[in-house]
């Protein structure tokens, strides 16, 4: 099934939004890219290692979880697809695992990344470390703060953590801060991108990868409801690449209502918020051409969010023109409205969720879901590595 | 009038260009800076267009452009203190450097107009990819007799680098070697030298400039053995850091690499 809204244009487009804007520099890498990433993946070898490696080593297929207590508490069917399982606590190493094949099959011998909340780049630690590839992650200063877990993480695994001292210090600066380095290290070094952002084919690539996610989705809501589609499917975004893979094999059936959770930080109007399908226009950042937060003069503003992985200016350019065509609906949340919703998934179902996935969870009243409604949320991830930051707003959730 | 042909024409060889971020280290600068840089010497002048996110840029440049931001730097400033440009200094060629996304909320034909109208020769946007320059813009850039510069670095494939010499009339933009502007040379022995041999070789119908790590006499002298002349950017904005009288700071600086 090729469509407008699950493959892009030959040279990366979803609508208006996508696109490779990137200087000369990177043109010979991005472009070797673009003309294999599919041949790779299509190659039945590269699928063989990949769909091992995706049961043995990350432990797919992950559950879809039966909330039976949460769907009381919101008066529908609720779902949880349990990312959180994964190996490394994430869905970022559905991602990391197809990327370093990638890399692998394209020469490569060093591998960058960027990282906000460090889920990415422990993904990133983790498979270099299981292919013995060297590894460096970029991460803003203050994500290194709230983050330390998987600061220590990621070093453990053997990778090095260079902190991004520039902007906000945060992801937008890591990820400046990574692309520089490919920059300075054009032959050797593949950059695995954590999310659906970059320039094409990064967001179709990385898209693909996650695909596996709603691929799931569709065989066990079978099983467990009697048919594929459920009425809902809900997944927070900051680049968007939890949610590109929960909404992927959804995206051309209509009845399924796709739902994308934003950061709202402080509030949209706040001056301190994340909400970049509200706060946005059509603009470029990081090689794309999507919804970009920025002020008059097309200068990048910067986001904000307690939740270091959705503290980015931007989207990626299918959220973008999923946003654009209303394929799906947006949903800001704020801080404390997370912080509830950590409190609540945990003690109503023994599962604590990462600050990213508490911003899904916390939509749920929002749906206008009814009875027999079902309902999916992607449980993009757990909350370990959040503890320090649950501990400082004890007071909201407890 | 193309005062980019004329500049290579009068001059053949070591043109030096100058790069400094408009805005800094001051917001009235910018125009003092154009004067005194010619002055002393410098044939070419880019002016760079502050952006929060320079990629293709190092620390120096990036902090330079960040001061020039809070100094409140942004495009419709730049181009009222160009205004009458023309008449201080009617011969040395200006670009005008900066990244797409400001220039997309400008406007593309509200940002050629404006360049025109203040005597701009020509513009360096190393994020706009070739095929949308072609697509989208060359038939306006050429309506308002702009003159885009192109980047070519030693991964670019001689098939590319002819269509980047076909589809500019300026100069091409060599950059020196793996890495962001104000980096160090790291490179083996040779390597370098080969890479701007085989450019040499290609016999391109437009002169090149070398940029990207040249900051002194020294490597300005270099790199002018390989091509007509060299780009000198984070140098001199490191030359403007913490002075009070950026035009002489900048003199002396130019003073320094050409003499």
């Amino acid at each position: 099934m090729n469509t407008i809204y699950q493959q892009p244009t030959e040279r990366g487009y979803y609508g208006q939004f996508g696109g490779a804007f990137i200087p000369e520099m990177l043109y010979p890498n991005v472009e070797e890219l673009r003309q294999q990433y599919l041949d790779i993946l299509a190659d039945p070898a590269f699928q063989q290692e990949y769909q091992q490696l995706l049961r043995d080593y990350v432990g797919r297929p992950t559950p879809l979880f039966e909330a039976k207590r949460l769907s009381e508490r919101y008066n529908t069917r609720v779902y949880l697809k349990r990312e959180d399982l994964c190996h490394t606590g994430a869905h970022k190493v559905n991602n990391t695992v197809g990327q370093i094949l990638l890399a692998k099959r394209l020469g490569k011998t060093r591998i960058i990344a960027e990282t906000g909340a460090g889920q990415h780049g422990v993904a990133t630690a983790t498979v270099c470390a299981l292919m013995g590839m060297q590894c460096i992650v970029y991460m803003g200063e203050i994500d290194m703060e709230r983050q330390k877990p998987n600061v220590y993480r990621m070093r453990l695994l053997g990778a090095e953590v260079r902190a991004a001292l520039s902007g906000s210090r945060t992801l937008k600066d890591a990820t400046n801060e990574a692309i520089r380095d490919w920059i300075s290290n054009p032959v050797d070094t593949h950059y695995i991108i954590g999310s659906v952002v970059g320039p094409h084919p990064y967001p179709d690539l990385v898209a693909r990868l996650q695909a596996v996610i709603s691929e799931e989705m569709r065989k066990q809501l079978l099983e467990k409801t009697g048919s594929e589609l459920p009425d809902y499917v809900v997944a927070c975004v900051g680049g968007g690449s939890n949610a590109a893979g929960a909404f992927y094999h959804f995206l051309e059936e209509p009845s399924v209502k796709l739902v994308a959770v934003e950061a709202a930080g402080h509030g949209v109007n706040s001056g301190h918020s994340a909400a970049t399908s509200v706060l946005g226009k059509p603009g470029i950042i990081h090689g794309s051409r999507t919804l970009l937060m920025q002020d008059e003069d097309g200068q990048i503003t910067e986001p904000y969010s307690i939740s270091a992985g959705l503290d980015y200016p931007g989207i990626g350019p299918l959220h973008a023109f999923l946003a654009d065509s209303k394929r799906a609906r947006f949903i800001s949340i704020e801080d404390e409205d997370a912080l509830r919703a950590v409190a609540e998934l945990s003690r109503l179902e023994g599962i604590i969720p990462a600050l990213e996935t508490a911003h899904a969870l916390a939509a749920l009243g929002q749906l206008g879901a009814g009875p027999d409604d079902v309902v999916v949320v992607n449980l993009s991830g757990r909350g370990d590595k959040d503890l320090e930051t649950y501990l400082k707003y004890a007071d909201t959730i407890l | 009038m193309n005062r980019i042909k004329n500049a290579f024409d009068k001059k053949q060889k070591g043109l030096l260009n100058v790069y400094f971020t408009a805005g800094y280290p001051s917001l009235h600068d910018t125009v003092p800076l154009i004067k005194s840089l010619t002055q002393a010497g410098a044939d070419l002048i880019e002016i760079g267009m502050p952006f929060s996110d320079p990629l293709a840029d190092g620390p120096v440049i990036q902090a330079s452009s960040t001061a020039a931001l809070q100094n409140g730097m942004n495009m419709r400033v730049l181009f009222r203190q160009l205004e009458g440009i023309r008449n201080e200094v009617p011969e040395t060629p200006i670009l005008l450097m900066g990244y797409l996304n400001p220039v997309m909320q400008f406007g593309v034909e509200n940002f050629c107009r404006e360049a025109a109208e203040a005597g701009v020769d020509g513009v360096i946007l190393p994020d706009l990819p070739l095929d949308d320059y072609v697509a989208e813009y060359q038939e306006m850039f050429r309506r308002y007799n702009l003159r885009p510069v192109f980047l070519i670095t030693p991964q670019t494939a001689p098939e590319r680098i002819r269509r980047i010499d076909e589809l500019t009339d300026s100069f091409l933009y060599l950059v020196s070697g793996p890495g962001t502007t104000g980096g160090a040379n790291t490179q083996a022995e040779g390597v370098q030298e080969a890479y701007f041999e085989r450019i040499e070789a290609m016999n391109l119908r437009n002169p090149r400039l070398i940029g990207f790590g040249i900051g002194d006499k020294a490597s300005f002298q270099r790199a002018c053995e390989y091509a007509e002349g060299a780009i000198i950017g984070s140098a001199l904005i490191r030359a403007l850091e913490g002075t009070d009288d950026a035009p002489a700071a900048a003199a002396r600086f130019v003073s320094s690499v050409l003499n």
